[in-house]
């Protein structure tokens, strides 16, 4: 655990914490990139380029891109008066408690049932594109349909006209 | 003494590190190349700007900057002077600490696509695995900024650029990447020095140019008019455009963060450039096996002056498009067109070598040129524009 380790996790903490506690929702956005942002960075100190790479690609190139317009064009930057906490936030806590519990256990666990990984694992990006194009070919295109189908579901619901309007 | 002088940056960093203690070394080197970076195109950019509007003007038949210096050669310094001692005005409603990044992100994440540009024999900052994966990671990432820019500045022409802007880059994005794919499936590698060394061949005196195979060409043409479009150049410059927007996403911007928003922009085209030289032009390498003595450096930086030459003389000559054909060419024509290429690429592989690849090669592109390009314009039909949500 090194300095760089601790400074990239506050990053993280704060870009998340910021996220659910600033009012503005485009701040909240905003924020939420830095998260984003600062676990790219994790991954790639990790030696994790791919997913490092992707990460960034992804998440702070379009989801947050998405998310910023989703914001814009649904209803507005404008901050509601009352705030935009949800009256059910002990039921999203104990989600979110739930989720965090199950995802620390499985972390936990990992150490008993890989109990021999001394040595870093070395994956290049070479490795990774190799495996997916050979061994998980199937996989990766059963993904790319999916994908696709909703793709193409998604233009269809957000393109529906009434007959004879222009 | 040609060595000596293709490797006269990598020569002059070695001796400057030579004085560190041995602990310092490796920080240094960094430093130093970063330092080499943060110098040099800043300068391209003063010597670009100057290069644009002295060109623009004589297209426009007119003088251009002509009055600081001889034939208006100190114009940059001028400006950059008067873009310093400028008063910063932020509008009072702005979000003021967005508002103070936007350009900060902007600029950083321009600066961060050379890290991985060879620009020489042994000339690079970071040669890594992925470097052309790193590249388009950090270009994504110049949208947010432009949101950030034109969202923050609370005023109604900002926020139109931005969002122009921002849906603008999203769609040429997968045209830029596919068309970049071709090369990564041909040399086998996602590293930009690999990519040139695959290209540093010569027959009969020849180079093995991606550009000079059918689906190297189509796949340069397409990266060119993406990348245009990325840069938000003319004629896809809607997100700035002057007679409908004022400037854009960068409206309310005065002093120097202007000055930064429009080093950003120079940078990324600058970087773009760099990147599209290294995947279709050789990169570094001499356009001809009698020319290997020149430095690899004066080759690399020819063929990125050479192609701001082109994107100002575009800018020149081209009227910008409308927001729908914008949409239209990337998503209709512009999109098919690279996938082919990527079969293309991939029939070019394993068709061997021969002669027999090049016709099909080129044919298969050529038709699929000509039809797209017919059938998209039977149904344009001319007239007054019809207006889907605006009426």
């Amino acid at each position: 655990m090194s300095v760089v380790f601790y400074l990239l996790s506050g990053l993280t903490l704060a870009g998340g914490l910021a996220a659910i506690l600033l009012k503005n929702t485009v701040h909240c956005a905003l924020a939420l990139t830095v998260a984003f942002a600062g676990l790219a960075l994790l991954f790639l100190s990790l030696d994790a380029q791919f997913a490092g790479f992707a990460q960034i690609l992804v998440y702070i190139g379009a989801v947050a891109i998405l998310v910023v317009f989703a914001i814009l064009l649904t209803r507005g930057s404008e901050t509601p008066k009352d705030g935009v906490y949800s009256h059910h936030w002990p039921l999203g806590l104990v989600i979110a408690a739930g989720v965090f519990a199950v995802l620390g256990w499985a972390v936990l666990q990992s150490a008993r049932v890989l109990p021999n990984e001394t040595a870093v694992p070395s994956v290049t990006v070479l490795q990774i594109g190799n495996a997916l194009m050979s061994r998980y070919v199937l996989p990766l295109e059963i993904v790319a349909l999916l994908m696709t189908a909703a793709m193409i579901g998604a233009v269809i619901v957000a393109m529906h006209e009434k007959e004879g309007a222009k | 003494m040609i060595e000596t002088m293709d490797q006269s940056f990598v020569l002059l960093q070695h001796w400057v590190v030579g004085f560190l203690p041995l602990a310092l070394r490796p920080f240094a080197v960094v430093v130093l190349g970063v330092v080499g970076i943060v110098a040099v195109f800043p300068g391209l950019f003063a010597l670009s700007v100057l290069l644009e509007r002295k060109g623009l003007g004589r297209m426009q038949n007119r003088l251009g900057p002509n009055r600081v210096g001889p034939y208006g050669i100190l114009q940059p310094i001028a400006d950059g002077i008067k873009s310093l001692t400028k008063e910063d005005i932020v509008p009072l409603s702005a979000d003021a600490a967005v508002h103070f990044l936007a350009p900060l992100v902007l600029v950083v994440a321009a600066f961060l696509g050379f890290a991985v540009l060879p620009m020489g024999r042994n000339m690079v900052l970071v040669d890594m695995d992925a470097s052309l994966l790193f590249y388009f990671a950090i270009g994504a990432s110049t949208e947010l900024s432009i949101f950030m820019a034109g969202w923050s500045s609370r005023n109604k022409y900002s926020l139109l650029g931005a969002m122009r802007g921002v849906a603008q880059m999203i769609s040429y994005e997968v045209p830029l990447l596919m068309s970049s794919v071709a090369v990564v499936m041909i040399s086998g590698s996602l590293s930009l020095v690999k990519i040139v060394e695959a290209q540093n061949h010569y027959t009969w005196g020849l180079p093995h140019w991606y550009i000079f195979t059918p689906w190297g060409f189509a796949g340069f043409l397409l990266y060119a008019i993406a990348s245009t479009a990325e840069t938000n150049r003319c004629p896809f410059d809607l997100p700035e455009g002057e007679s409908e927007l004022v400037a854009g996403y960068f409206t309310e911007y005065s002093g120097f963060k202007f000055a930064l928003f429009f080093l950003g922009e120079y940078l990324a085209m600058f970087s773009i450039s760099g990147i599209g030289a290294t995947l279709f032009l050789g990169g570094w390498s001499a356009p001809f096996e009698f020319l290997t003595w020149v430095p690899s450096w004066i080759w690399f930086f020819s063929k990125l002056m050479l192609s701001i030459v082109v994107f100002i003389w575009v800018r020149g000559t081209l009227p910008r498009l409308r927001q729908d054909q914008l949409m239209n060419f990337a998503w209709k024509f512009v999109l098919p067109l690279t996938m082919l290429n990527l079969f293309v690429a991939g029939l070019w592989r394993f068709l061997g070598e021969g002669w027999m690849r090049w016709v099909v090669c080129s044919a298969i592109l050529m038709v699929a040129y000509v039809a797209m390009g017919r059938i998209g314009m039977r149904r344009e039909h001319f007239g007054p524009r019809r207006y889907r949500y605006a009426e």
